[in-house]
């Protein structure tokens, strides 16, 4: 099996990857994880080894090709490995949201029928075995860690490291089965099964082929000259397709070095100490740095507070420049490398962003602020526009074409239409193969050409060609006089301010828009300290006049600056609520990606809608929540129904 | 009943093996107070053994008899068979006991690790000079304990908090760092006094789940002393009940829990 040709066009597997990785880096590093408070590493021929120990216990499990392998817990080798493994057997690897409730993975479990489960840990082993019975396929269970497992019933489970020990003694007699195995995976075998998180209905089931991975994987890696040498930290979650083709895909395709943290709550240590230079995050994660930077900030001394102000104004300034490669005076140049040793050197190490070469925000719209704010500290933060059908990549911005405002252009083998309501289409290499078991989805989303809509409404600029998306498709809808209503590009535009981590604004086929508001408990939280402001709950702070005041003042704000735009001057807020609880993955009103659930927030407080529009000054609810747990409880409140100054837009029109 | 000489099998099946330490008798007096009166009782291998009663019961004392940190005027503490003269605190440990305290007793200036490091003092052996030039077997040695400790820091999931200076820890998390102390000495009998005094419903949640943890994987001997009686009756094999220094009832959790007299000290009886 080593002996096959691999190479550029060679290469028709993973595991083909993986062979190729194995011999031609043989020594380099592939994954590392913090263990034990060290850096554990394992060098890619290393990890063939894992791999191909686990493949080999599979097989002595049982694991038929086409069966489906379950994978749930945080980011660590060993699941990364176990999908590899699951394709060397002909199975088909479905990782699964590791805060999933039990219920949603059911559902998941059920609906691709999967005869194994690999989990991490106890918590994942209990989840499964609660949700069992509903469960014809499956039947086995591998664990990694042990702990608290002692007394389960083994019957059906199986601790990780015994699989691949048995796998290892059984080598001779199985590796043929194997190698049988891997000579049968062709470009088009499926690679992996990822399950959209969905904002409408139930989770649909994405096939991705060999051919979707790695052809996206070559021509992303070429796009921002990936290398050999370059480090990611994995901390995104593995059910997410770009977890996937960064640390599975690129990873294997390219030979870097996949970093896994400790755990979720050491991740900006690990990460400083990684230092990766390839770096994901999703908006939310930048927002969050920033807010703490400026929160400690503000605790700082006099001296150095103003020296962060002023070269950090500095930055503003000429930072995006000097990154563009555009020309910059000497003076300011110079300026900056000063600035560069006193402030922006440390404040990156402390991020541990000093190594990072290319870096990507995508999913949600980022804050103009928040995205200057990085590119000027000098590090290369762009956009990517993706999903899941698209094995991620369908624009992106190439280097020296940097804005807050678009999402790039094609990405290599990519192309684009737009339709006349306004959507998005694309065509690519990377577009799925199917969704399992729905047929009828599948025809609806990907017509006979290939053409993939994206359900996000967007226009192609003019004259740089790059890609704008203004709102998804189906949320885009018309004001009662008309009007284009757009909630999230408003919704964006309130995000940008620290104090709001969520919003949603309603009105369509309404005379006017409102919105609901969660206010971001960290900045929040600080202001009140700092202005020796008392609270006790989320609840009490979030209904404090001060803070209403304030929020009051981002909304009129972001009217000011919504009525500058003529096409969607009619989304202005004319009312609003700070909600009494946060939106929440657990309740229902975000996905696990915390995207807004429109619909069911709709329904869950029709109440207090019904308040923003009957002119009421305040509203009682009771709110139904889930604890961590799975418990239920409820909280009660009275919101206060505030009014936001909106800018004349009639005016403007007639002056038109 | 049990057998007195031999173990017995838990409700979820763990075997519990014979006496580690035996209570004979034990008096304990504080000038004209007596703490403890003529108790007797043991603790056996594997198990989590709970010591409860109403405040100025004598718990507290009772875990420093064990511990052997008071010496009762009357009766004697047997240690795996054999009766313990008077000790030192570190002879204590050598022996194989480690505790934590109701009131918190951390070096708060120091890290974590450098606390739980603290509790693998027993189990190194090179000298003041060695370890100060930090060469050949003293480094050696820190390298093998550092695992251990680390092992720990893993096992109770406070590797976020590891250089972070016990000072700045909230009480929980001191609690947590408390139990990792004891628990790198890798003791055969660990005594909590008041392992759950003052947290919130999800912190007891958490440190319950650490106790069965650790009497489950090292199958550590516990004795814990414990206010919460929904904590107790869950966590406990066997549990001892102490009221005015003297002992009023001993047995399972749901033997204790149909105990007249322990139904009486908690709930008080109407004197007519």
């Amino acid at each position: 099996m080593n002996n096959r040709t691999l190479g550029a066009d060679g290469s028709q597997s993973v595991p083909a990857l993986l062979h190729r990785n194995a011999t031609e880096f043989a020594n380099a590093p592939a994954y590392r994880e913090k263990e034990y408070g060290i850096w554990q590493t394992w060098t890619w021929s290393q990890t063939r080894e894992e791999i191909e120990a686990l493949a080999l216990g599979l097989l002595d499990l049982g694991v038929a090709e086409g069966d489906f392998i379950a994978i749930i817990g945080r980011n660590r080798p060993y699941l990364y490995w176990s999908m590899v493994a699951a394709e060397m057997c002909g199975a088909i690897p479905v990782p699964l949201y590791q805060d999933a409730v039990a219920e949603e993975m059911a559902y998941v479990l059920g609906h691709c029928g999967a005869r194994f489960v690999i989990v991490g840990d106890q918590e994942q082993v209990d989840k499964v075995i609660e949700v069992q019975a509903q469960l014809p396929d499956f039947e086995q269970m591998i664990y990694l860690d042990p702990r608290g497992l002692r007394k389960y019933d083994h019957a059906k489970l199986h601790q990780y490291a015994h699989v691949q020990e048995a796998g290892r003694a059984k080598r001779d007699e199985l590796s043929k089965e194997l190698d049988a195995r891997q000579r049968k995976l062709t470009y088009d075998s499926t690679c992996v099964m990822l399950y959209t998180s969905g904002t409408t209905g139930k989770p649909k089931g994405v096939v991705l082929s060999n051919r979707n991975v790695i052809e996206t994987a070559k021509s992303s890696s070429e796009f921002d000259g990936l290398r050999q040498t370059d480090d990611i930290l994995a901390y995104l979650p593995m059910a997410w397709v770009g977890d996937f083709i960064f640390s599975v895909g690129q990873a294997m395709w390219t030979g870097f070095c996949t970093n896994c943290p400790e755990s979720a709550e050491t991740m900006h240590t690990d990460l400083r100490e990684i230092g990766p230079t390839y770096y994901f995050a999703p908006p939310r994660v930048f927002e969050t740095q920033l807010t703490n930077v400026m929160i400690r900030m503000e605790d700082a001394s006099p001296l150095k507070k103003r020296l962060f102000d002023k070269f950090m104004a500095h930055a503003r300034k000429v930072g995006p420049a000097i990154l563009d490669g555009e020309p910059v005076s000497q003076w300011d140049r110079f300026l900056y490398n000063i600035g560069e040793l006193v402030i922006y050197g440390p404040l990156k190490n402390t991020l541990g962003f000093s190594r990072i070469r290319v870096g990507y925000t995508a999913g949600e719209a980022i804050g103009p602020e928040i995205f200057d704010f990085y590119r000027s500290l000098g590090i290369n933060l762009k956009q990517l526009y993706g999903q899941t059908e698209a094995t991620v990549f369908i624009t992106a911005q190439p280097d020296g074409e940097v804005r807050s405002d678009t999402v790039g252009v094609c990405c290599p083998g990519v192309e684009l239409k737009i339709a006349e309501n306004g959507e998005v289409f694309y065509r690519s290499p990377g577009v799925f193969v199917e969704y399992y078991k729905n047929a009828e989805s599948t025809a609806d989303t990907k017509d006979s050409e290939g053409w993939v809509a994206t359900g996000d409404a967007g226009f192609i600029e003019e004259d740089t060609g790059h890609l704008r998306i203004i709102d998804r498709a189906k949320d885009v809808g018309q004001m009662a006089d008309g009007s284009l209503f757009a909630p999230k590009y408003v919704e964006n535009k309130m995000k940008f301010f620290p104090n709001i981590l969520e919003a949603v604004v309603f009105g369509n086929g309404r005379d006017e828009c409102t919105a609901f508001i969660n206010i971001d408990l960290t900045a929040v939280g600080n202001w009140a300290e700092r202005n020796n402001i008392g609270y006790a709950s989320y609840q009490e702070l979030a209904r404090h006049p001060q803070v209403m005041d304030t929020i009051q003042s981002h909304v009129e704000e972001v009217n000011a600056s919504v009525a500058q735009d003529e096409m969607l001057s009619g989304c202005q807020v004319h009312r609003f609520v700070v909600l009494h609880k946060e939106l929440d993955a657990d309740d229902g009103e975000l996905t696990r990606t915390r995207k807004v659930r429109r619909r069911i927030i709709e329904e869950k407080y029709a109440d207090i809608i019904a308040a923003l529009y009957d002119g009421s000054s305040s509203v009682s609810t009771e709110t139904e929540v889930t604890y961590e747990d799975g418990r239920k409880g409820s909280i009660s409140a009275t919101l206060e129904v505030r009014n936001a100054a909106v800018q004349a837009v009639a005016q403007k029109m007639a002056a038109e | 009943m049990l057998d007195q000489s031999q173990g017995y099998t838990t409700e979820d099946g763990r075997k519990i093996g014979g006496v580690v330490m035996e209570m004979r008798n034990i008096t304990l007096r504080f000038g004209g107070v007596e703490a403890i009166k003529d108790i007797s009782f043991d603790i056996r291998e594997g198990e989590i053994r709970a010591i409860i009663g109403p405040n100025g019961a004598g718990k507290s004392s009772m875990l420093n008899v064990i511990s052997g940190f008071y010496i009762p005027q009357e009766g004697e503490v047997l240690y795996k068979g054999s009766p313990r003269p008077p000790m030192k605190p570190y002879q204590v440990a050598q022996q194989g006991i480690a505790r934590t305290f109701q009131n918190i007793a951390l070096f708060e200036g120091m890290s974590v690790l450098d606390n739980v490091m603290t509790g693998r003092l027993t189990h190194m052996k090179t000298g003041l000079w060695q370890q100060a030039l930090w060469k050949g077997a003293a480094e050696t040695e820190e390298t093998a304990n550092r695992e251990v400790a680390e092992k720990i820091i893993d096992f109770l999931e406070i590797q976020a908090i590891r250089k972070t200076p016990v000072a700045r820890l909230p009480y929980g998390l001191k609690k947590r760092v408390e139990l990792a102390r004891a628990l790198a000495a890798e003791p055969s009998l660990l005594l909590l006094d008041e392992p759950m005094a003052g947290m919130n419903v999800e912190e007891k949640e958490d440190m319950s789940r650490f106790i069965l943890d650790v009497n489950d994987e090292f199958g550590t001997t516990i004795a814990l002393i414990e206010h919460d009686m929904g904590v107790v009756m869950d966590l406990s094999d066997r549990v001892v009940v102490m009221d005015y220094g003297k002992k009023i009832g001993d047995g399972t959790p749901a033997e204790v829990r149909g105990n007249q007299a322990v139904i009486d000290a908690y709930l008080g009886v109407a004197h007519d």
